[in-house]
Order: structure tokens, then C-alpha cells, then sequence
């Protein structure tokens, strides 16, 4: 077994730029489930409203790159506000519902017939991000890195500014989550009624908890489709939603620094269980009948989801989480 | 434990004068939840720095009433008027803004928050700049943080809740999580306090503390306080006046010492006429 290729390749899957957009994308769900108490399961519709968003402006409008990325995130805002009117009077529950179905409306709209000339069906949308890559300081045919770990420049300038972003909207929540705002949004989560009696309005917070964490969403989003120059209907289907979850739960709910931890190691753990398997194949350790396939990528996420289980048996808290809290859940 | 900052200056504005006539007025108020009325045609009128209790047995409609004034419940017909509004028809955290502060039957704290935590939310009205300004940090919200921090402290102190300042509000004894919910509604510097049920639950050392509370709460700050509880003993000892309720409906207002020898009083709490128990309670 070739370890150097295992570690090389985890270690380039926990700095890739999907690590980066999911590390985005749950610092967004850490505003909503983590400080609010909102469930939304349809994150990665914040994302693909945005990714079209800068699209579709760019190919069918000719927008300039930053308006278009401002196009992407107001699609976003305007999102949560559809979701949020109806439902944040509600239970919590409704809202769980509501943006599960309105992720995949979002996505079987973008990809059907009826609208392909504007959003490009099931092929989605390509060659729109080069106004992006006009202000990328690496040369695209130079491979950068250290050691044997190396990507070529288009990777690298987007790796930067996907991980740069990430770092930003990470101190950003955490200096909004000290605020007196942040404070409200604590105390909502904790009880809503009686922030009431304190005399706040909890559906206007609730609301603009959920537009901050869908425009982090949509800036995952952007992203996304930016760094693979292209959007991709399926790519945004809702298995992106739980993976985002899992790297939220991996590291913690409700802690600052456990969306980009939990996506680095969602990452990582995937890669390794990869290529642990690869390696194992090829050096007869497991029968090649085993994985060969489609079944040695099923059996990746089997190890994943089972290493979750372990992880909510003996740490349901996640890697930063504070145990006596989630005992004060279940009082 | 000596009292280092004393409550009255910490809390300014609940000792501002009222607007003249009584702080809460009840027209002829009904509730009904599909066909079940809880209310029936209540009336009743508080009086400014009064100790107003609602009592009756279980199902009478104490806290009906309760979150009537609070905004929880609109009435289906009659008017509410508190503090001078118009609450008929405003929402909870409109009636809050008001000048109201309340505490729940069952304590709803923000458990996963600290004490001071907690307390700080109830500041929150107090605090005169955005999240923008927090976030940077700015003089002015840094001379606010201190100065509600003071405000904080100083029912820290009166409540005698020092040890308990940074401890998360959900590892709390019972008594002490009362407390935290009390001061969480002070440090609103509300002109009228509801209390639902304060000594709820608690043993007889625990209730006559919370009774020092409530009295200094209103001699000291002058705070208007309307107080639902099922302590027979503390409401006659403590209310100015008391308002019975039955079946939703109101069957006695007035002093204390007036109600407890009322027929109608007697008759809904044990059915007959042998006084001797509500006697016996005080």
C-alpha cells in the first residue's frame, strides 16, 4: 500500500475547494440551526439559487462579473424571504419541510426543458466564469504547492479565495454571535416565548437569521460553480445539504470554529476511506470483487456514515461541542 | 451581604411617575378557544404601585387572564388597556416594549446562557446601538456594555445570586433558576411586572425570600406587580388586593381580609361553607 499517495490525496481533498464551499455553506447552517435553532435542510438550494444567479446573469445578460456575484447573492436573499414568510410563524418543524421541497423545486426548474435556453437544462451552464479568472495572479499551467502536494493555478487561486472567504465569514458570525444581536438569536434558540416577553420581535430575527445564513449559502454557491466553471443542476441535489450537515455535527453545533473543521475532516475521512480501499484492492488485502465499481464509492460513504454513528454514540456533541449542553436539551 | 449598588439608582425609569388612572384596565374581557371559554366578561381595574393577585382554583382562568395582558392570548371581545396603550390587539414583545415584564409558570430561562447572560437580554431594550457598532467595538458600545453590566450587577446583588454569575442558567437548583427569571424581568425596568405562580414549588425558607423580593420590588422601585399563585398563605399576606375567579369568571375583588370571609370565595375553593381551611392556610 502506497501511504504517501493516501496522505497526499487526503491532505489535498481537506485544502480543496469543495472543503471550502462546504465549510462556507456550514458556517451558514451554523447561523441557522447552530445560533437561531432553524432547520433548514435545503442549504444547497441557497447555493444553486446563487450559482444560477451569477450564470445565468453573466450568459444571458452579459453582466459584469461583480454585479453578477451581487445578482447571485440578492437571489439568495430573496429565497429566504420566500421560505421565511410562510413558515417562521410556524413550528420549526415547517421550515425543515418547506426548504427540503424548495431545494428540489429550485433544482428540477433549472434543469427542465421548457427553460433550457435560459438556464441550460440538465447541462446546465458553462464558460461564464472567465471574467473570474482575468484577476487570477497564478499561471494556470505552473503547479504549485509543497512537497508532492500540488495543484496548478486556476486550483490554487481558487482554493485561496474559497478558504480566504471561508476564514472571513468565520470571524464575521463570530464577532455578530457576540453582539447583543448575536445575543437575541442565543436566546431565541433557547426560548422563544420568553424572548418575546423580553420584547423582541423572534420572526424578524428568525428572518434575518435565515437571510445571513442563505446569503453564506449562496456565497458557497458561487463559489462552487465558479471554481468549476460551470453549474451543474444535479451537482446541487440534497445529499449536499447532509454532507453539509455532517461537517457541522463532526464539529460541533453552535461552535465557531466547527464548519471549517467539519468540512476539512469530512473531506479528508472521505478521501482516506477512498483510497485506504484503492490500496487495500490493489494489494490483494481486500477481494477486488468488493469494490469494484460503483460499490467501492458506496462503500466510502458506508464508512463515513458509520464513522457518524460512532461519533454520535460517544460524542454527540462533535469534536468541539460542550456535552452539558446537550444534556440541558434533553431536561 | 452587604449591597454595594443599590437597586433603586441601577433601575431609574421604574420609578418615573405614571400616566394618571390605573395601570391595567380589563373591559369586559372574553376568551374563547372554539366554543371553550376560558374568560368570561372580566373586568377589573389595577391601580399604579398596587400588588394586584389573581387567584382561584385550577382551571378558573388565572393565567388566561395572565397572558391576556401580556399579549400571549387576544381577547375575542372586550378591550385591554395597560400603561396608558391599547393593548387589545398588540403582540407580546409590542405589549413588552411598553413598560411590561413578565415570569412563567414554568420557568422559561435561556438555559444554555449564563446568568449574566440571561440577565443581559433582559437589558436588551437598554442598549442603544446596532450590531454593526457591537461588532467594531466602538467607545460608545463599550460605555453602554459597562454601564448595563452595572445595571446587571446591581440585581445580582439584590438578589443575592453572586456565585451563580457565570454558571449556565440550566444547571441551576429550581429556587435559584426562579430568581434568575425574577431578576431577568427587573433588569427590563418594567412599570408593571407579571408574576405567574413565583413561589411555585419552592419550600417555605425559598418562598419567604422571594416574598422580600416582591415586596421590595414594589416599596423600593415602585413597580406595579400583578401576581397569579396558588399560596393562600402569601397572597393574603402580601396582596393589596385580591381577584377571584371561577369558571372564567370574576366572584370577588377586593382587600384580602374582605375576600377570604366572601360566601362565593369559599364556596368555589371547597365547595361548602366551612371556612376553617382558608383560615388554616394563613
Amino acid at each position: 500500500m502506497d501511504w504517501e499517495v493516501i496522505f497526499r490525496n487526503a491532505i489535498l481533498a481537506g485544502i480543496s475547494r469543495e472543503a471550502a464551499v462546504y465549510a462556507i455553506a456550514a458556517v451558514g447552517l451554523n447561523v441557522h440551526f447552530g445560533y437561531t435553532g432553524l432547520l433548514n435542510f435545503g442549504q444547497v438550494g441557497f447555493m444553486s439559487i446563487s450559482a444560477y444567479g451569477v450564470g445565468i446573469s453573466i450568459t444571458q445578460y452579459g453582466a459584469p462579473v461583480w454585479l453578477a456575484f451581487i445578482i447571485g447573492l440578492l437571489a439568495a436573499v430573496f429565497l429566504a424571504l420566500l421560505l421565511g414568510v410562510p413558515t417562521l410563524r410556524l413550528r420549526a418543524d415547517y421550515l425543515a419541510i418547506v426548504t427540503i421541497a424548495a431545494s428540489e423545486i429550485i433544482r428540477l426548474t433549472f434543469r427542465s426543458v421548457a427553460l433550457t435556453d435560459w438556464s441550460g437544462g440538465s447541462n446546465g451552464i458553462n464558460g461564464f466564469a472567465d471574467g473570474f479568472y482575468v484577476w487570477n495572479p497564478f499561471d494556470p499551467s505552473v503547479a504549485y504547492g509543497f512537497g508532492s502536494v500540488k495543484v496548478f493555478g486556476n486550483q490554487a487561486y481558487i482554493i485561496i479565495v474559497g478558504w480566504t472567504l471561508a476564514v472571513l465569514v468565520t470571524l464575521l458570525v463570530w464577532l455578530l454571535m457576540r453582539s447583543p444581536w448575536g445575543r437575541v438569536l442565543k436566546s431565541i434558540r433557547e426560548d422563544e416565548d420568553a424572548a418575546r416577553a423580553l420584547g423582541k420581535n423572534a420572526y424578524w430575527y428568525k428572518m434575518q437569521s435565515l437571510i445571513l445564513g442563505g446569503v453564506l449559502g449562496g456565497l458557497a454557491g458561487i463559489v462552487l460553480s465558479v471554481g468549476q466553471s460551470t453549474v451543474q443542476p444535479d451537482v446541487y441535489s440534497p445529499p449536499v445539504t447532509f454532507f453539509i450537515w455532517t461537517a457541522l455535527i463532526l464539529g460541533g453545533v453552535g461552535r465557531i470554529w466547527s464548519p471549517i473543521f467539519g468540512a476539512v475532516a469530512f473531506w479528508m475521512i472521505l478521501s482516506l476511506a477512498n483510497n485506504v480501499l484503492d490500496q487495500a484492492t490493489q494489494a490483494g488485502i481486500v477481494p477486488a470483487a468488493v469494490t469494484a465499481g460503483v460499490r467501492g464509492g458506496s462503500i466510502r460513504f458506508m464508512i463515513v456514515g458509520l464513522g457518524l454513528m460512532l461519533l454520535m454514540a460517544f460524542r454527540p456533541q462533535g469534536v468541539f461541542g460542550d456535552r452539558n449542553e446537550m444534556m440541558l436539551a434533553d431536561r | 451581604m452587604a449591597i454595594t449598588h443599590p437597586l433603586t439608582a441601577a433601575l431609574p425609569s421604574t420609578q418615573e411617575a405614571l400616566p394618571d388612572g390605573p395601570v391595567v384596565v380589563a373591559d369586559d374581557v372574553t376568551l374563547a378557544f372554539a366554543g371553550v371559554v376560558a374568560v368570561k366578561g372580566v373586568s377589573y381595574e389595577v391601580a399604579p404601585r398596587e400588588l394586584f393577585a389573581i387567584v382561584g382554583p385550577n382551571g378558573a382562568g388565572k393565567t388566561s387572564n395572565f397572558n391576556l395582558v401580556s399579549g400571549v392570548y387576544q381577547p375575542t371581545s372586550g378591550s385591554m388597556h395597560v400603561l396608558g396603550h391599547d393593548v387589545t390587539t398588540m403582540k407580546p414583545h409590542e405589549i413588552a416594549r411598553t413598560g411590561v415584564a413578565r415570569t412563567f409558570q414554568n420557568i422559561e430561562l435561556f438555559e444554555n446562557l449564563t446568568v449574566v447572560d440571561n440577565l443581559m437580554l433582559g437589558r436588551q431594550q437598554h442598549l442603544h446601538y446596532g450590531a454593526g457598532a457591537a461588532m467594531l467595538r466602538t467607545r460608545r458600545v463599550q460605555q453602554a456594555e459597562v454601564a448595563n453590566r452595572e445595571v446587571v450587577e446591581a440585581i445580582v446583588d439584590f438578589l443575592d445570586i453572586q456565585s451563580h454569575r457565570d454558571a449556565l442558567v440550566g444547571m441551576l437548583p429550581y429556587g435559584v433558576q426562579k430568581r434568575v427569571e425574577l431578576g431577568r424581568a427587573l433588569a427590563m425596568e418594567p412599570k408593571l411586572l407579571l408574576l405567574d405562580e413565583p413561589v411555585a414549588g419552592m419550600n417555605l425558607e425559598e418562598t419567604e425570600d422571594m416574598a422580600r423580593f416582591i415586596l421590595d420590588i414594589r416599596d423600593e422601585l415602585g413597580v406595579t406587580i400583578i401576581m397569579v399563585e396558588h399560596d393562600m398563605g402569601l397572597v393574603m399576606d402580601l396582596a393589596d388586593r385580591v381577584l377571584v375567579l371561577d369558571f372564567g369568571e370574576v366572584i370577588a375583588n377586593d382587600v384580602p381580609s374582605v375576600v377570604q370571609r366572601d360566601p362565593a370565595v369559599i364556596r368555589a375553593y371547597l365547595g361548602g361553607t366551612d371556612m376553617a381551611e382558608l383560615e388554616g392556610t394563613r
